[in-house]
């Protein structure tokens, strides 16, 4: 690790004057993404910013009805809270998929959003990447890419965003709270993370010195039919290859609402109202499902290593939409159900 | 990592008091401290006081910001126990209990968690005084070099304080961060379900 000096701050206020009156300082919360990565001397931050004092390790009801998630509350808090096992158990379903029981103790929800692609290169310094070092290059395109995007990718980066919460909080509506420099803001879930494009270096669309305070969940938790299908190369501890979160409201077998998005596919996750509009109205069967996997793989291109995963989605998502259109199944099913 | 030099061995020299211990180890065991040189710094190593209460013991320390909990452990605090797997989050070897939540001690820093309750292998039990869990390794044959040991033994502490793991498929999942490069799954998983069987009859 390069040296720095790090500082611990006690407010989201302060937090975000620290940032300002540092050159070259980063947040660190849980420490599982950044430390690995400044390790690989990927991230070389000259100052820290502790979050850990932060007041926002809350999970707390919102007037309307839904629930508000702090920035700073630690993965396992947030997917073990009673309410979100009760009203949301997509998200804790998708949250236990991902990690170790450890390192889920350390993540927060804040540094969940803001994880690093686990792209090969990227980690790599004796490669080119445009994500790394803007303009040198993609080593993904023509090199190995089994674990790379079939969608939305660009000429310059072909990252995936390897978060598995992310993924359900994208179905679920949720709303990123941030503070910065400037006042607060609300961003829709879908608005915050960006497609690679011509600036791949850049993640998401928090502006600098903008410190992420909360998520806020909207009343609908679709608490019933529900399933997180993570595919991976092994039964636990690996990153998705490709993940679906479903999420569907029924009358007797008929689709009221549906709500698709998916993992490991992207630069970000991946939805689109218009493949979620097919399915409504639609009888629960695999003709309808296959329909709406179809539309949202239209686009897809794989880069050679990564063909397979145009296939492995489709089937992904039928059988994800099937496993949320059986029986209601209760709170909290195990991660590998 | 600069300051990732090789780890002084167990039994090596006495420790130096809490209180003595600055920046540099430079006298422990083989270990080097990172010279300023190194990082091209002309200004000393800014430290700063780190307090920690370790297996029920309170400790003062003065720190370089980038050291991480685990080498606070190994080579300020000496406590050799905890080991050094892949120091990237990968393995579990390092797992320590913070407040009674198991962790991944390489991936979190010394000042970080200034002020809480650490608790490593050396604090779960001694040699006449084995913890459940330890003499259950014993019993069920479950390591063979030992390095995954303590770090398996801490995890499975804290699986059994989160209460979350019963059958032998939730105990495999949870215990999932601790991988064994000598393959001993099969008596790990006996030995943490005899213990938490034996908490929940
Ligand atoms: C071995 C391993 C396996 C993993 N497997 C999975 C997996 O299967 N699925 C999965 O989803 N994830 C996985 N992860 C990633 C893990 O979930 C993330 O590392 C974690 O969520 C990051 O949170 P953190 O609090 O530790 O962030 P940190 O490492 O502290 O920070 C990460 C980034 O977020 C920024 N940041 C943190 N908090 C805020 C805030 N409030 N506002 C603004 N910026 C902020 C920091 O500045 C930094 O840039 C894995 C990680 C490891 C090491
Ligand atoms: S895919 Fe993106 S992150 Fe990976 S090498 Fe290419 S530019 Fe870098
Ligand atoms: S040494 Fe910390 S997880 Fe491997
Ligand atoms: S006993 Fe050798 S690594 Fe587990």
């Amino acid at each position: 690790m390069h040296p720095f000096s790090y500082s611990s701050v006690n407010d989201a206020a302060a937090a975000v004057r620290e940032q300002a009156t540092h050159s070259h300082s980063t947040f660190i919360a849980g420490g599982t993404n950044l430390l690995d990565l400044m390790k690989e001397n990927v991230a070389r931050p000259a100052h820290l910013i502790g979050l850990n004092q932060l007041p926002l390790a809350f999970v707390e009801d919102t007037p309307e009805g839904g629930l508000r998630l702090g920035a700073l509350a630690t993965n396992a808090n947030t997917a073990y809270h009673p309410e979100v096992e009760k009203r949301y158990p997509l998200l804790s379903q998708a949250i236990l998929s991902g990690a170790t029981a450890q390192l889920r103790n350390m993540a927060t929800n804040g540094g969940n959003l803001m994880q690093r692609t686990r792209c090969y290169y990227f980690y790599d310094l004796t490669t080119p990447c445009n994500k790394r070092e803007p303009g040198s290059g993609c080593s993904a395109l023509g090199g190995f890419n089994r674990i790379h995007a079939i969608l939305g990718a660009s000429e310059q980066c072909i990252a995936t965003h390897p978060s598995d919460m992310c993924v359900a909080l994208t179905a679920l509506d949720a709303l990123v709270c941030v503070q910065g420099p400037q006042g607060e803001r609300v961003l829709p879930f879908a608005d915050f993370h960006r497609l690679p494009g011509s600036t791949p270096h850049q993640d998401n669309n928090l502006k600098p010195g903008e410190l992420i305070t909360a998520l806020e969940l909207p009343k609908q938790g679709f608490a019933q039919h529900y399933h997180y299908l993570k595919i991976r190369d092994r039964a636990s501890y690996a990153f998705a290859l490709v993940s679906i979160a479903a999420v569907l409201e029924l009358d007797g077998d008929t689709i009221t609402e549906a709500r698709v998005a998916l993992g490991g596919v992207a630069h970000k996750p991946w939805r689109e109202r218009a493949a979620e509009e097919l399915l409504i109205g639609q009888p629960t069967t695999e003709a309808t499902f296959t329909k709406a996997a179809s539309y949202l793989l239209r686009g897809a291109r794989g880069y050679g290593h990564n063909d397979f995963k145009i296939e492995l989605a489709k089937r992904g998502i039928v059988r994800a939409l099937q496993q949320a259109a059986a029986e209601p199944r209760g709170p909290r099913a195990l991660p590998w159900a | 990592m600069n300051d990732d030099q090789d780890s002084p061995s167990t039994g090596q020299s006495t420790l130096p008091a809490a209180s003595e211990i600055t920046a540099a180890p430079a006298a422990f065991g083989k270990y080097r401290a990172p010279t300023r040189a190194a990082f091209g710094l002309t200004s000393p190593v800014e430290t700063s006081s780190v307090h920690l209460t370790i297996n029920g013991q309170p400790r003062e320390f003065h720190l370089a910001p980038w050291t991480t909990l685990l080498d606070a452990l190994r080579l300020y605090a000496g406590l050799m126990g905890t080991k050094k797997g892949c120091d990237h989050g990968q393995c579990g070897a390092c797992t320590v209990l913070v407040n009674g939540t198991r962790i991944n001690s390489c991936l979190t820093l010394a000042v970080m968690q200034q002020g809480q309750q650490i608790t490593t292998i050396e604090g779960l039990g001694t040699a006449t005084s084995l913890s459940a869990l330890q003499q259950a390794f014993i019993d069920h044959d479950a390591f063979q070099c030992g390095y995954c040991t303590p770090g398996q033994i801490c995890s499975a502490q804290g699986l059994l304080y989160e209460g979350k793991a019963h059958t032998e498929d939730e105990i495999r999942e949870q215990m999932s961060g601790n991988l064994c490069r000598c393959g001993a799954y099969v008596n790990i998983l006996a030995a943490v379900k005899e213990v938490v069987d034996a908490q929940t009859a």
